[in-house]
């Protein structure tokens, strides 16, 4: 069986009278990404500022590395890297001295490591500089330095590719994976972003209003849901056609909506171009995060 | 714990706070250096000597009418009453009471500053400690490391303890090397008199002492860090309570204003006394100069503070450690 690193269970949490967090459980297993999904409001960084001992969980228990962080907050840290939000290191120091400050605040971390996660990073060359003058991705990576320091086993990001341009966030999302696949560390990574989700988790939740609605493997979640979208004409003779082997959803703007299978739809194709109506487009559309939520909760929209 | 304070240094020294202070204070000292200096020559073209008998005596006459003016209040003539006595008693007694040199200057400069300049100084450093770790996100790194937190805390109140003696150390520095330029270095083994007390009867001088001035200075010394020590705990207290340093500063500055303003009106608002602000002027009681309210005395005004620190420091702990941080 594969290690549990991060274990949570019916985590909850009010503010004021407000119950924001309502019963919260998932386990992180040892080299997996992990998945944190919902939309804005759903309660993803509340959870994670209770995972990493920023607030004070109402109810329910968190343990990290078999170390209940409430009892026992010290040995459970020592297994957790975290970046909540944006990683809102000391503008006035340098990156280096940033590094030090949080590897004073480690046992038996000192300058090896500090060089170690520098170069992993990739920020050799400007670590002496104020962070002041960093680009946005470069404190994203020095965050991630941060957050490595200590050797984690579970390493936890709050929307980790946020403000980052595309080429950074695909940097970010392979480095991720590095880190899972060969370091082993466990990530839990939160997004509002489903594409985001989709490409670099291996599970991930589904939360909204504070209740996680589902828990998969992204494998699971995502297959038999993608679908096709066709553009064709004649339009009324080709609808016809796809009725009769399938369900055909119209859209406003012309387009027709068929699920997606590797197999029947290039049949599909074939049928539409044997009774003369040509096809003019033809796209795999992966679901939208609203799509699966309707379907998840049954009609009911995000908040 | 030790690489904690290392830490909080590194920022402290990145920040560049301190050597802002020490221009201020720097700067400060200059002007009153040569306010002093103009203020002697003033009175030696006025009397047309520079002998410091003639100085008092001159300064008891003028005392003596405004004292028979009618215009002034009862409660101001009692004062000047007293200040009336003390410069006769100097007199009798053949001490000046400004000897000219710098270690004098330097306990001017003390005895004026404790109330309003040092903690002034002080807060710009205390009411940030904390609070800046809010407005600028770090605290969410500081407090998730396998650190408790009342450990963080406490390297930080250790570090603005040093800051605050480092403070102290620099007035002391400076304005006796700055003011020594002018007045000379001299002075350390002049005689002072301390021990006035005040009662309704005026000015008593039974428990008067004489003391060289390096022992009074060291006594002015430890008055003005301990004042510097429970306003910056406060400062520090309200740093934990407010995220905005700002808001925070602002807080104290009010206090510490409303306290110097205080002083000078409460003499019948008798419960004002347990306010920190008005018991900072310590170094009143050793040179008797009357208490702002009836009966308040050094130990009095001490224990009114060390009430403050304590509270000061049990609300900031207490609410560091079990607060949640968004
Ligand atoms: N300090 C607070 N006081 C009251 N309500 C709060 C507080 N912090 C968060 N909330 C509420 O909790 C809910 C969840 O907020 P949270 O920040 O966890 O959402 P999120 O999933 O991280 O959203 P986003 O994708 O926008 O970052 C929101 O409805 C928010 O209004
Ligand atoms: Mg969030």
């Amino acid at each position: 069986m594969e290690k549990i690193t991060l274990s949570v269970h019916n985590l909850k949490k009010v503010i004021g009278k407000k119950e924001i967090i309502k019963g919260i459980s998932f386990d992180l297993k040892e080299g997996e990404v992990f998945g944190f999904l919902g939309p804005n409001g759903a309660g993803k960084t509340t959870t994670i500022r209770m995972l990493v001992g920023l607030i004070k969980p109402t109810s329910g228990r968190i343990q990290i590395g078999g170390y209940n962080i409430t009892e026992n907050f010290e040995e459970a840290m020592k297994h957790l890297g975290c970046i909540v939000e944006n990683p809102e290191l000391y503008p006035y120091l340098s990156g280096y001295d940033n590094l030090l400050h949080f590897a004073n605040m480690l046992d038996g971390i000192g300058k090896e490591r500090i060089k170690e996660v520098t170069e992993l990073v990739g920020l050799k060359d400007r670590i002496h500089d104020r962070v002041k003058t960093y680009s946005l991705g470069m404190r994203q990576r020095l965050g991630i330095a941060q957050a490595l320091l200590g050797r984690p086993k579970v390493l936890i990001l709050d929307e980790p590719t946020n403000g980052l341009d595309p080429a950074g966030i695909r940097e970010m999302r392979e480095f991720i994976r590095f880190l899972a696949e060969e370091e082993g560390l466990s990530v839990l990574v939160s997004s509002h972003l489903l594409s985001e989700i989709q490409l670099l988790c291996d599970r991930v939740a589904i939360i909204s209003r504070g209740t996680v609605i589902k828990i998969d493997s992204v494998h699971n979640l995502l297959s038999n849901r993608e679908r096709v979208v066709w553009r064709f004409h004649p339009i009324e003779e080709g609808k016809r056609v796809l009725r009769s082997v399938t369900a055909i959803d119209e859209r406003e703007d012309g387009f027709i909506t068929t699920e997606y299978d590797e197999i029947k739809t290039a049949e599909w194709n074939k049928l539409l171009v044997e009774a003369g109506v040509s096809v003019t487009e033809m796209n795999r559309k992966m679901p939208v995060l609203e799509d699966l939520f309707l379907e998840l909760t049954g009609g009911d929209s995000i908040e | 714990m030790n690489k904690l304070i290392q830490n909080e240094m590194m920022k402290l020294i990145a920040k560049k706070r301190l050597i802002v202070i020490a221009i201020i204070i720097g700067i400060l000292v200059a002007m009153f250096t040569y306010a002093q200096f103009k203020e002697v020559e003033r009175q030696r073209e006025k009397l047309g000597t520079d002998d410091w008998r003639t100085m008092i005596q001159q300064t008891i006459i003028d005392q003596q009418n405004r004292i028979s003016s009618a215009r002034i209040s009862d409660e101001w003539k009692q004062q000047l009453q007293i200040a009336l006595q003390q410069n006769q008693y100097y007199l009798d007694h053949d001490i000046n009471p400004s000897e000219p040199g710098a270690p004098t200057f330097m306990r001017i400069f003390l005895e004026n500053s404790i109330e309003l300049f040092i903690p002034l100084m002080v807060m710009v450093i205390a009411s940030d400690i904390v609070s800046s770790e809010h407005s600028q996100g770090s605290i969410k790194l500081l407090l998730t490391r396998p650190v408790k937190r009342w450990k963080v805390l406490l390297s930080k109140y250790i570090t603005l303890a040093f800051a605050i003696s480092l403070i102290v150390a620099i007035a002391g520095i400076l304005s006796y090397g700055i003011s020594g330029l002018v007045f000379g270095y001299k002075g350390w083994g002049a005689p002072v008199l301390t021990g006035f007390s005040v009662t309704d009867a005026g000015l008593d001088t039974a428990g008067v002492k004489l003391i060289n001035q390096w022992q009074f200075l060291l006594m002015d010394f430890g008055l003005v860090w301990f004042v510097a020590i429970v306003v910056g705990t406060l400062s520090f207290m309200l740093s934990v309570l407010i995220r905005s340093t700002a808001a925070g500063m602002g807080v104290m500055l009010a206090a510490l204003i409303s306290g110097a303003i205080l002083s000078n009106m409460v003499s019948s608002w008798e419960s004002a006394k347990y306010f920190f602000m008005v018991n900072l002027k310590l170094t009143n009681y050793m040179n008797g100069n009357p208490p702002p309210i009836e009966g308040m005395t050094l130990s009095f005004s001490m224990l009114v503070l060390l009430v403050w620190w304590a509270i000061g420091l049990f609300v900031s702990f207490l609410v560091f450690t079990k607060k949640d941080v968004y």
